[in-house]
């Protein structure tokens, strides 16, 4: 962790302050070497996150990125745990990209996760890793629908929804994920047939 | 030799330059140069191979970002669109509001193929209100053309090109002959919805019209039809017919078509065209200007080699200008000289003048009877397979709606390739799920969602026009646009109708409205630009006093010069614009060759 992160966690551990006014002092330490991919990228080529930019979240922040990310998306029936298909490393190179939207998000998420780490201390004296499940979700459950949150967790009800949504694109555009939606094209066909008679009778069609 | 560079143009001679390379320039090209003519194509930006450069099959997992639209790539990374957007590096514009009601957001594709290689293949013939829609309600411009003058060549565009549809017979809403269109696509469960809905409402779903092949092209009847007497350009369009595969129900077509299965400028009209021999291409050839002789005739282009940055001259007998209608309006104004001090073609003083965009507005619904079905593949065509056309004439006609013109319906929905957004946002259904129960809640959306899109006609106005900045220059020294922008009640209050009518049909199909319907229309309205439909900026008609172009989209002021993209149109119909401009390149096209017959260019 570096100096200024950790300067901000622990600043923000001691007070805990609201998130919008915590944001406002929190350094966009987003002062990366990105640059952005340009207009005309080679579009046929597979790109991994870290390629085109560098990785910005520390092993700290990439822990709890991961705790959140699968306690969104944990391994269930039909397909594994958000983090088990790479999605801590799509968070993090969205949070890394050279872009106004993912700058912004840079600072919703940082700012969401040094909030989550001193909410986890302040009511269970744990780090969030050491928290048990039902703690867990207490936590969750207050922040997890913004029109139902108390206004003082606002901000944190919007850092989790951003980062519910961050975890869903990452995990459902997965082969893994596209699975768990039983999505089922992509493939050449010889002929299409439109939908089966059992899809149109469920639908009062047929 | 097709592909030549900028040095070597000068050593040759050409009947006619053609200043841009997508669907009024190809099809240009493509026309005079199976005729026999000798052509010149300049594009601004670069060569483009859709045969190895084409994302087909590429997934979101392998693009930076899940895919997801930066400003770099404003339709997400796999678009095919390279070099392009609303913002083009080193080539800014000047806007005079950035309010949303007042913004016009430029559009462009610095690439072989232009625009094509992005567009929604939606290709839906005006009918005859269209061309006449001063007469119908004295509002904006009658086209100096009839629909009878435009229909031969929409037969022989939909045979060229390829496109799928069917005949209704509704009001405004033309029928092909046989032999023009390809069978439409079996529609999906959603389809079937939304026309059982719509039918309710009173209106019709039908299928739509796209330039996608749903069977190979008739490669043995349609050549004569095309080239009636001219063996060897039926010879050379038989044969790209069949080198061109039917669509294999895969693939989003906005990431390209290796296989040609839909139309791109770059895999339709330009490879039977250089098959010719008869065509030259240069890319990366900005053009700033066209260049006059004594005799007050064009000469040719003065245009920037992108790659040296040197200015250089191309000449020809005839110049033709599809560099899309901003473009084109853009090197008019640029073309100034003792005898045309305020642009060239312009005595009028209407280059630039009504500019036109689509009428955008859109709402999404979540419909309970299409959660949790059994997977199947919803592909399709990956585009729209039905539409609801304008409905509304009589209720127009007896005023009762407001506005003067007309909208269609586009919408989607199915079990598309998950995306990014596919299960985000969902906290108005869900309540904020996370865990298990949100695993559940993101199956049983999937694929629930219909979104309804609403494309209406723009009236031409007074305020909306563009001009040359007086300071602002691109990065090749050449003056650029400014715009002003303007909708008028029509539109404002079509895409409140819009909203209403979209709100209505959700919630008659048992569904829920993602937001509630915006009453509001100038909140409704999507900005000028946005819908990428610009046309106008150099108006055809009857009286060169206050048109830019003849009938013939010819230059009243200058014999040799014609347009043959979007701006001529002295109207913006609810069908979207590519199929007339292509029917109108050809039209315009053929009127050229007859005239370099008779000697008259």
């Amino acid at each position: 962790m570096d100096r200024r992160t950790s300067l901000r966690w622990m600043l923000t551990a001691a007070t805990t302050l609201p998130l919008g006014r915590l944001g406002l002092a929190a350094a966009p330490d987003g002062a990366t070497e990105a640059k952005p991919y340009g207009s005309d990228p080679k579009l046929i080529d597979a790109y991994h996150p870290g390629e085109l930019w560098p990785l910005t979240l520390t092993p700290e922040q990439r822990k709890l990125a991961a705790l959140l990310s699968d306690t969104i998306i944990p391994a269930d029936a039909m397909s594994p745990a958000a983090s088990a298909v790479g999605v801590v490393d799509f968070i993090d190179e969205w949070i890394s990209a050279p872009y106004a939207l993912q700058r912004a998000d840079r600072r919703l998420v940082l700012d969401g996760f040094a909030w989550f780490d001193a909410e986890a201390k302040r009511r269970y004296s744990k780090a969030p890793a050491a928290l048990a499940t039902e703690q867990l979700h207490a936590i969750c459950d207050d922040i997890c629908y913004l029109p139902k949150a108390k206004p003082d967790l606002h901000a944190a009800a919007k850092f989790f929804a951003r980062y519910r949504d961050l975890t869903a694109g990452g995990f459902y555009t997965t082969p893994q994920g596209r699975e768990d939606l039983r999505y089922v094209g992509n493939k050449p066909l010889p002929k299409f047939d439109g939908p089966p008679v059992e899809v149109l009778k469920k639908v009062g069609l047929a | 030799m097709p592909f030549v560079d900028a040095e070597t143009i000068s050593r040759r001679n050409y009947d006619v330059i053609v200043v841009g390379s997508g669907a009024g320039g190809g099809q240009m090209a493509y026309t005079l140069s199976m005729s026999g003519a000798r052509v010149l194509m300049l594009e601004a930006g670069r060569n483009y191979d859709p045969a190895t450069e084409t994302a087909m099959f590429q997934t979101p997992d392998m693009a930076p970002l899940r895919g997801t639209s930066t400003p770099e790539k404003p339709f997400g990374f796999y678009d095919a669109t390279v070099d392009g957007g609303w913002q083009v590096p080193g080539e800014p514009y000047v806007q005079t509001s950035k309010e949303p009601g007042g913004r016009f957001d430029w559009w462009r594709a610095r690439m072989l193929g232009g625009r094509t290689n992005h567009w929604g293949r939606i290709s839906l013939r005006n009918g005859p209100y269209d061309f006449k829609p001063h007469s119908r309600d004295g509002l904006g411009f009658d086209w100096p053309i009839s629909y009878e003058d435009m229909a031969p060549y929409y037969d022989k565009v939909e045979m060229l090109v390829g496109i799928y549809g069917s005949n209704e017979g509704l009001e405004n809403t033309p029928d092909s002959p046989a032999g023009c269109l390809l069978p439409p696509p079996k529609p999906i469960v959603s389809d079937l919805l939304v026309q059982k809905h719509t039918a309710k409402l009173g209106f019709p779903t039908i299928a739509c019209h796209r330039a996608v092949l749903t069977q190979p092209l008739d490669w043995k009847n349609s050549p004569a039809k095309l080239h009636p007497g001219n063996a060897a350009a039926q010879d050379i369009i038989a044969r790209d017919m069949r080198k061109r595969s039917p669509c294999f129900w895969a693939t989003p077509c906005g990431q390209g078509c290796s296989i040609r299965a839909n139309y791109q400028s770059t895999t339709v009209h330009l490879p039977p065209a250089l098959e010719t021999g008869k065509l030259d291409i240069v890319t990366d050839a900005m053009v700033a200007e066209v260049t006059l002789a004594k005799d007050g005739r064009a000469s040719g282009v003065r245009f920037v080699d992108r790659h040296s940055g040197k200015s250089l001259q191309a000449s020809a007998r005839v110049v033709v200008l599809a560099a899309s209608a901003c473009e084109t309006v853009r090197i008019l104004l640029n073309s100034k000289s003792a005898q045309f001090p305020q642009g060239l073609a312009n005595s009028s003083g209407k280059v630039g003048k009504y500019l036109m965009d689509t009428v955008g507005s859109d709402l999404g619904g979540q419909i309970p009877l299409l959660e949790n079905l059994p997977p199947h593949n919803e592909d399709g065509v990956s585009g729209l397979h039905m539409y609801v056309p304008w409905w509304g004439y009589k209720a127009q006609k007896a005023g009762k709606l407001g506005f003067a013109r007309g909208y269609h319906i586009e919408f989607n929905g199915g079990r598309r390739m998950p995306q990014f957004h596919t299960a985000a946002g969902l906290e108005w259904l869900t309540g904020g799920s996370y865990g298990a129960k949100f695993k559940e809640d993101a199956r049983r959306y999937y694929g629930s969602m219909i979104y309804f899109a609403g494309r209406g006609e723009m009236i031409p106005n007074e305020h909306s026009y563009c001009e040359i900045d007086p300071q602002v220059k691109d990065k090749w020294g050449i003056p650029v646009l400014r715009f002003h922008w303007q909708f008028s009640e029509h539109e404002t209050r079509q895409a409140a109708h819009m909203q209403k009518t979209f709100a209505e049909l959700i919630e008659s199909m048992g569904g829920r409205v993602q937001k509630p319907p915006e009453t509001d229309g100038a909140k409704a309205i999507a900005p000028g630009g946005s819908i990428i439909h610009e046309v106008g900026g150099a108006l055809m008609g009857d009286d060169p006093r206050r048109s830019v172009v003849n009938k013939w989209c010819q230059a009243w002021d200058v014999k040799n010069l014609f347009l043959a993209d979007g701006a001529p149109f002295p109207s913006n119909a609810d069908k979207n614009p590519t199929l007339t401009i292509m029917a109108n390149a050809w039209r315009v096209a053929d009127h050229i060759l007859d005239r370099m017959q008779r000697k008259e260019l």
